[in-house]
């Protein structure tokens, strides 16, 4: 038999109809590969009974030619998704022993199609990160090796400190390495600034950031409300578009949510890009952007106009400011949200004498310190006096970065092409420590598609210098998802072929 | 602008979270150090822009008013730390 977790979503699909493999010897498969994957630290609860009973429900359904569109597919779920009776933390410390009574609306249509969940992927604290490394559970590694290590040396560095191995990125930096290191066959993940591209970006996966509205926020531990969104990370962009299809869709429990038929996300990989016009915005090319990025995007370029597209060079001018107007409208929404952890109705609770006491100190003790920074920072921006100076100033400002995208869709241009981030996957416990900003900056080329609310697929379009993989990012104009998917599957093709990382943990 | 110490204690309080004393002067250096960060913000020329409110144009759905949820007391409850009768305990706020 093949290695049943080297197998795409797509073909582990047909194989099941096909009966040549069974949902059960699949999600066998992706069980041992996670108990022998423990050191990458990738899932924080892993619901191997529950799965195996959905596999062979999936069996019998496959049997009686009843199947899903995702039936007995093994996934790995992101712990902000509210999954009913099973650990759902967002790793932070003050949802402790947190089960919630009610199931996502994203992971409900999963199990509607008839996926199989394999467990919790860990992730950044309330998916404040670029890194993984805020997460209560501890840093997750790359199953991408640092350049020049043996896997020896490798291994032993995943029982201690993790420190030199690789970040998967961040916030879903447990979506990306579980997918990256075949734990599961792909992973649901969410997107605030970037935490779905940069880790696709940084582990050779496939990630979209779908437009706002089009997936339901209801069960998501919300971090900043106006600017998440659920989206997939798989290991090719045919395998995203099955994803997206069953997560998105109406949601009466979400008023945000986007009320207009879910399309067959699938059917755009393949279609020609002929005719097509993809801009190029000058503003991305940064002061001191790495030669091998710049190169990585000129490369790019070629392949979609080889495939019949036309490049175009085009501006947004506000481009540099949507990074700093991010790190106000997202800590003021996440002090908003975050209220809520009090210490009274579910998780962590420290007693403090009287009832502030007791808020405060839970708070204290239950949030990590990049929150804590955050939701200082947000309820600084959004208190009396500077409220008008920093939040009203900055949610301008988002208007002029959406404005810029309009004028260039208007223009007839169909969608942007920029690198993902401006570096390969860094080492755990190398930025940040001694200054916060130097982690804002790997959302650089991805916080703009969050503050304009358009939708953004990054797939693997080359190595760096060092060895490893580095993404390109496609915006496109709402809703339009679909020609993302057809322009990342010439990127895809294009590119040449990434090795999988070979099973050093293991 | 840049926040002081003093300043740094009553943004403690606002958002609720019990700070040491000796953590005043690192949460003081960060915090500056992200205002600093977002401080060329005030150089956008912003005049008659609207600020962004919904950043896709949608109508509000509206739906039937009727009860769709309730009588869930039990799961509720089932993830507060403490509970009693069927509440939510607290410490004691009113005299």
């Amino acid at each position: 038999m093949t290695n049943l977790t080297a197998l795409t979503l797509a073909d582990a699909r047909k194989a099941l109809r096909d009966k040549s493999i069974t949902s059960v010897e699949l999600t066998r498969a992706h069980l041992d590969a996670i108990e022998k994957a423990k050191g990458l630290n990738a899932f924080v609860a892993v619901t191997a009974e529950r799965a195996l009973r959905s596999a062979q429900a999936s069996d019998a359904r496959l049997a009686a030619g009843e199947a899903g569109p995702l039936e007995g597919l093994p996934l790995g779920i992101k712990d902000l998704y509210a999954t009913q009776g099973v650990h759902t933390q967002a790793c932070s410390h003050i949802l402790d022993k947190f089960k919630p009574a009610y199931e996502s609306t994203v992971t409900s249509h999963l199990w509607r199609d008839g996926a199989v969940m394999l467990g919790k992927l860990n992730m950044d604290e309330f998916a404040m990160g670029s890194s993984n490394e805020t997460s209560y559970y501890g840093p997750v590694a790359s199953p991408w090796l640092p350049p020049n290590w043996t896997p020896e040396h490798a291994k032993a560095a995943l029982t201690g400190d993790k420190k030199g191995l690789l970040t998967p990125g961040g916030s879903s930096g447990g979506s990306a390495c579980a997918v990256a290191a075949r734990l599961c066959l792909a992973a649901t993940a969410s997107d605030t600034g970037g935490s779905i591209r940069q880790p696709a970006a940084f582990t050779g996966t496939v990630g979209i950031k779908p437009t706002y509205g089009r997936c339901s926020r209801y069960g998501m531990v919300a971090f900043a409300s106006s600017l998440d969104q659920a989206g997939p990370i798989a290991r090719t962009t045919r395998d995203c578009a099955i994803m997206l299809r069953s997560m998105a869709g109406r949601d009466p429990k979400d008023s945000t949510c986007y009320d207009a038929p879910v399309p067959d996300y699938e059917a755009a990989i393949g279609r020609s890009v002929k005719g097509m016009t993809i801009g190029i915005p000058r503003e991305y090319r940064l002061d001191g952007m790495a030669g091998e990025i710049e190169a990585l995007w000129s490369e790019g370029a070629q392949w979609l106009k080889a495939a019949g597209a036309k490049i175009v060079d085009v501006s947004l001018p506000h481009t540099r400011h949507a990074l700093p107007a991010y790190y106000i409208v997202a800590p003021a929404e996440a002090s908003s949200n975050l209220a809520r952890y009090d210490g009274v109705r579910y998780g962590l609770r420290e007693d403090g004498g009287d009832i502030v006491g007791l808020y405060e100190q839970t708070r204290a003790k239950g949030f990590g310190a990049e929150v804590r920074r955050r939701l200082m920072i947000g309820t600084y921006v959004l208190s009396a006096g500077y409220y008008d100076a920093y939040y009203v100033r900055a949610q301008k400002i988002r208007t002029l970065i959406k404005r810029d995208f309009e004028t260039v869709f208007a223009a007839g241009v169909d969608a942007i092409l920029t690198p993902a981030t401006p570096s390969a996957a860094f080492g755990i416990g190398e930025k940040g420590s001694a200054d916060p900003v130097e982690m804002y900056l790997n959302d650089v080329f991805t916080v703009t598609v969050n503050m304009a609310g358009l939708p953004g697929l990054v797939a693997p379009a080359g190595l760096s210098a060092t060895g490893l993989p580095l993404g390109l990012q496609l915006i496109g104009r709402p809703f339009d998802e679909e020609t993302l998917f057809t322009l990342g599957a010439v990127i895809e093709q294009s590119a040449p072929k990434l090795k999988a990382p070979a099973p050093w943990w293991a | 602008m840049s926040v002081d110490q003093a300043t740094v204690r009553r943004i403690a309080r606002l958002a609720r979270i019990a700070v040491e004393e000796h953590e005043i002067p690192h949460l003081q250096g960060e915090i500056n150090a992200i205002l600093s960060f977002v401080e060329e913000l005030a150089s956008v020329d912003v005049e008659g822009v609207e600020p962004m409110t919904s950043v896709i144009p949608m109508k509000l759905p509206l739906r039937e008013d009727v009860v769709t949820d309730g009588e869930i007391a039990a799961k509720v409850l089932a993830n507060a730390p403490l509970t009693e009768n069927g509440f939510f305990l607290v410490p004691k706020v009113v005299e």
